[in-house]
């Protein structure tokens, strides 16, 4: 394996952020303590202990939230939409400038490649607020709300740590552009973005209490969306976690919007653009290390070009470069918790146990820190778990088909619905499928794109509701 | 040390009679390829571009790209003078450093082969010269191949030839293969690097036809361009040229050259197409026997950075030769 040609390794400078040894909340304005026990939260690619945060209880919750209400009925809501804009337009340019500092943080933070954090989430996050700057003033030509749309009040979002940042600003931009005023609550694994953002709200001078970011676990989350004073639940993670919460608000004056899981078909036509159908099967599930709840996980290929498409992606597979977050020319990083590799790999083992194929390219993992190498699985049937359950990891399925029938009914059979690829270079056929796949989102000739004015979300167990684009502003007004 | 590319003799020739049959068996094979994706083609190109190379993997890289360049002068004005200052450059491309290696080869116009020999000798620098009434190939066959042999009795190791565009934009392929069947002939032990001038094939689908017409016809080397249109050699096209490569020798196991030609400039970008080849073709291919830069202004840019890596400073272009 060794080429003459071994890129030197190129890490990007830690120098450029500033970790505190420990964090607080960010309420009304002002970083305060917790009175909950603080927890650490450490590298993924390298199990060193970053800094310790503080966990948010009941109490903390509810301060919170009542800084929220008064920043809602006081100020946010008040204010002309053009004045907010301004806010928004503010914090994406700082975002900008401190596009490098975000990136560095959330590769160390999350364990992703520097690669993805400085050129895909960071890049989108700033879109993201100035996409929705521009809709603040513009909210009686969205058509929603009988052209007097008015905000909800206080929305509890709770995030991921797939994409920490990006989701903080899929939630955040939307709902401060309609005049909401948020509490929200990042993962407990990857909490320092979101107090870095904490900071740049400060430094763009956004009023107190407009945004409040309580760290914390699972119980600091249930404190949140169980509230009684919080008007509208965002939610983007698990299915079974969004199960609870659709419970938990059952019956409330609540509004909900859940983005849970999915096991996205990738499917294949015989006449597609190859060598750009098998780099869309890498990026559609080996980016992000595959914690990605759209991610093409089941890859339909059709059988007359199965082992043609099979060969050139272990090919290609075999020149991902997996390591160190931080180098520069890292494809694939370190996977996020000890508890997510575990569940990696117990789904793989009974991949391997239902008789599936396993395939890795040859790569060398380092020794600290929660690794996988990039697998894929073939022979593998719809009967199988590995086809059915979504397994957020560098893990891909790879199923047969021959027909354009039988691909559809392939893709559609799965408890989830959030996205769907298809590769064909005929036009109709796009279309065709497109119209037919059960999924929030149908990418054709390419995987994985996101752009803030474009729509997202899922139909059955992949949640309800939509963010982004023109839509995403519904969920946050009436 | 450069050698002359040898064709992988112990692959078996292969054997695509049914293939070139017609024009209508060339279509249906040349249109039943994978089609490209523009827009995923070019992304792909990017990201490749984005490779950070360092210290001792730019070395390395600044090194080979110097051992691939084909110094070339392809202008109307060209004298003898002018020539043998290029060959003598191609042999001591930075005079004051003994260690920086020689040029692959160096390209000029038939009439100047003579010359250019007369001062590589057995250098190991190729003499390459265009032929086939570059840069439009618009003459008669016999022409062409007239040219051709003009070009190898005069010494050429190498010859660069342009495909008639017009007979391919008009799908008249077995015209395109034949006559490259014809120059590689005539050629006899020179090896021919095939020219598409891919600014006038528009579409990523007809590099890769073209790409595959070549390969089929004998060509030892495909080259995207003559350096007279716009626009030359880019990162996509050289893609879409090294994934035909790599299948063919899938299919075949011969092994095909690639040369992308024009505008390539600076050492970052020659570094780029370096990460392309490692990355798509395989490290196979990363050697002045498969792959080669077209480029008269880029070696400056490779000495200058050379002479960085090694000083730690950087001089000015005053320290290098001009031609």
């Amino acid at each position: 394996m060794s080429s003459p040609f071994e890129y030197a390794p190129a890490p990007e400078s830690r120098s450029i952020v500033d970790i505190k040894p420990s964090y607080g909340l960010f309420i009304n304005g002002e970083f305060v303590d917790g009175h909950g026990k603080a927890f650490k939260t450490i590298s993924p690619s390298t199990e060193e202990v970053l800094s310790e945060v503080a966990e948010a209880d009941e109490a903390d919750v509810d301060a919170a939230v009542k800084a929220a209400r008064r920043a809602y009925t006081r100020v946010w809501s008040k204010m002309p939409g053009r004045e907010r804009a301004k806010y928004l337009y503010r914090i994406a340019r700082i975002i900008q400038e401190r596009g490098r500092e975000l990136a560095v943080l959330e590769s160390i933070d999350n364990g992703k490649p520097i690669k993805e954090s400085r050129d895909v989430d960071v890049p989108t996050v700033a879109a993201h607020f100035f996409y929705y700057a521009g809709w603040a003033d513009k909210l009686e030509y969205s058509g929603f709300g009988n052209g007097n749309p008015q905000p909800l009040g206080v929305a509890g979002q709770v995030i991921p740590w797939n994409f920490p940042l990006l989701m903080l600003a899929w939630k955040i931009a939307p709902a401060l552009a309609c005049g909401n005023t948020v509490v929200l609550k990042p993962a407990e694994t990857t909490p320092l973005t979101a107090l870095l953002f904490a900071e740049i709200c400060q430094q763009a001078d956004l009023p107190p209490g407009v945004v409040n970011i309580v760290t914390g676990a699972g119980e600091t989350g249930r404190a949140l969306v169980s509230h009684p004073d919080v008007n509208k639940v965002a939610f983007t993670g698990s299915t079974d976690v969004g199960r609870a919460i659709a419970k938990a608000v059952a019956g409330s004056a609540k509004k909900v919007t859940l983005e849970l899981g999915g096991k996205a078909a990738n499917i294949v036509f015989d006449d597609a653009p190859i060598d750009q159908a098998v780099e869309g099967i890498v990026n559609g599930i080996f980016f992000n290390q595959g914690h990605v709840c759209c991610a093409g996980s089941r890859l339909l290929v059709q059988e007359s070009v199965a082992d043609e498409v099979l060969e050139r992606l272990k090919r290609r597979m075999s020149t991902l470069r997996v390591g160190d977050p931080l180098d520069k020319n890292t494809d694939i990083g370190a996977i996020n918790s000890a508890e997510q590799l575990a569940r990696i790999r117990e789904l793989s083992d009974i991949g391997e146990a239902e008789g599936a194929g396993r395939w890795s390219p040859a790569c060398d993992l380092p020794s600290n820190g929660f690794w996988f190498p990039p697998t894929l699985f073939t022979g593998v049937t719809q009967a199988h778990r590995i086809a059915r359950e979504e397994i957020f990891g560098p893990v891909l399925s790879v199923l047969t088909f021959r027909t354009p029938s039988e691909a559809i009914e392939k893709a559609n059979n799965t408890p989830y619905g959030l996205s769907a690829g298809v590769w064909t270079d005929k036009g109709s056929l796009i279309l065709h499928m497109a119209n037919q796949l059960r999924a929030g989102v149908v990418w054709a000739n390419t995987f994985n794109k996101f752009d803030p004015t474009s729509p997202f979300g899922g139909y059955k167990e992949s949640g309800y509701g939509r963010e982004g684009g023109r839509h995403g502003l519904e969920a946050y007004l009436k | 040390m450069t050698s002359t590319p040898t064709p992988t003799a112990t692959a078996p020739q292969a054997d695509f009679s049914d293939i070139t049959r017609s024009d209508a068996t060339l279509r249906r094979f040349l249109h039943g390829l994978p089609g490209v994706d523009q827009v995923g083609a070019e992304a792909r190109a990017a990201a490749l571009g984005t490779r950070s190379i360092k210290t001792t993997a730019k070395d390395y890289a600044i090194d080979l790209a110097i051992r691939m360049v084909d110094l070339t002068t392809l202008e109307g004005q060209d004298t003898h003078g002018k020539v043998r200052a290029l060959a003598a450059k191609a042999m001591h491309p930075d005079p004051a450093d003994p260690s920086c290696p020689m040029t692959a080869a160096v390209c000029v116009y038939p009439d100047m082969v003579a010359t250019a020999k007369e001062v590589l000798g057995t250098s190991g620098v190729n003499v390459a010269a265009v032929a086939t009434a570059f840069p439009s190939g618009r003459a008669a066959l016999d022409i062409k191949l007239a040219d051709t042999q003009d070009a190898v009795e005069a010494g050429a190791d190498e010859i660069d030839m342009v495909i008639d565009r017009g007979a391919f934009l008009s799908g008249r392929y077995k015209a395109v293969f034949d006559e490259i069947v014809a120059v590689r002939e005539a050629c006899g032990d020179a090896h021919l690097k095939v020219i598409f001038e891919t600014g006038e094939l528009q579409t990523y689908d007809n590099v890769r036809r073209a790409s595959w017409l070549a390969m089929m016809a004998g060509g030892h080397f495909i080259k995207t361009s003559t350096g007279k249109v716009q626009p030359a050699a880019t990162l996509p096209v050289t893609l879409v040229m090294l994934e035909a490569v790599r299948d063919f020798r899938e299919a075949t196991g011969q092994m095909i050259g690639v040369k992308p030609a024009g505008g390539i400039r600076t050492t970052k970008d020659a570094i780029k197409y370096l990460v392309m080849v490692n990355e798509v073709a395989g490290q196979d291919w990363l050697d002045p026997d498969w792959f080669r830069f077209g480029a008269s202004t880029l070696l400056n840019d490779l000495l200058m950075q050379r002479t960085k890596m090694t000083t730690g400073r950087y001089s000015g272009p005053d320290y290098f030769t001009l031609d």
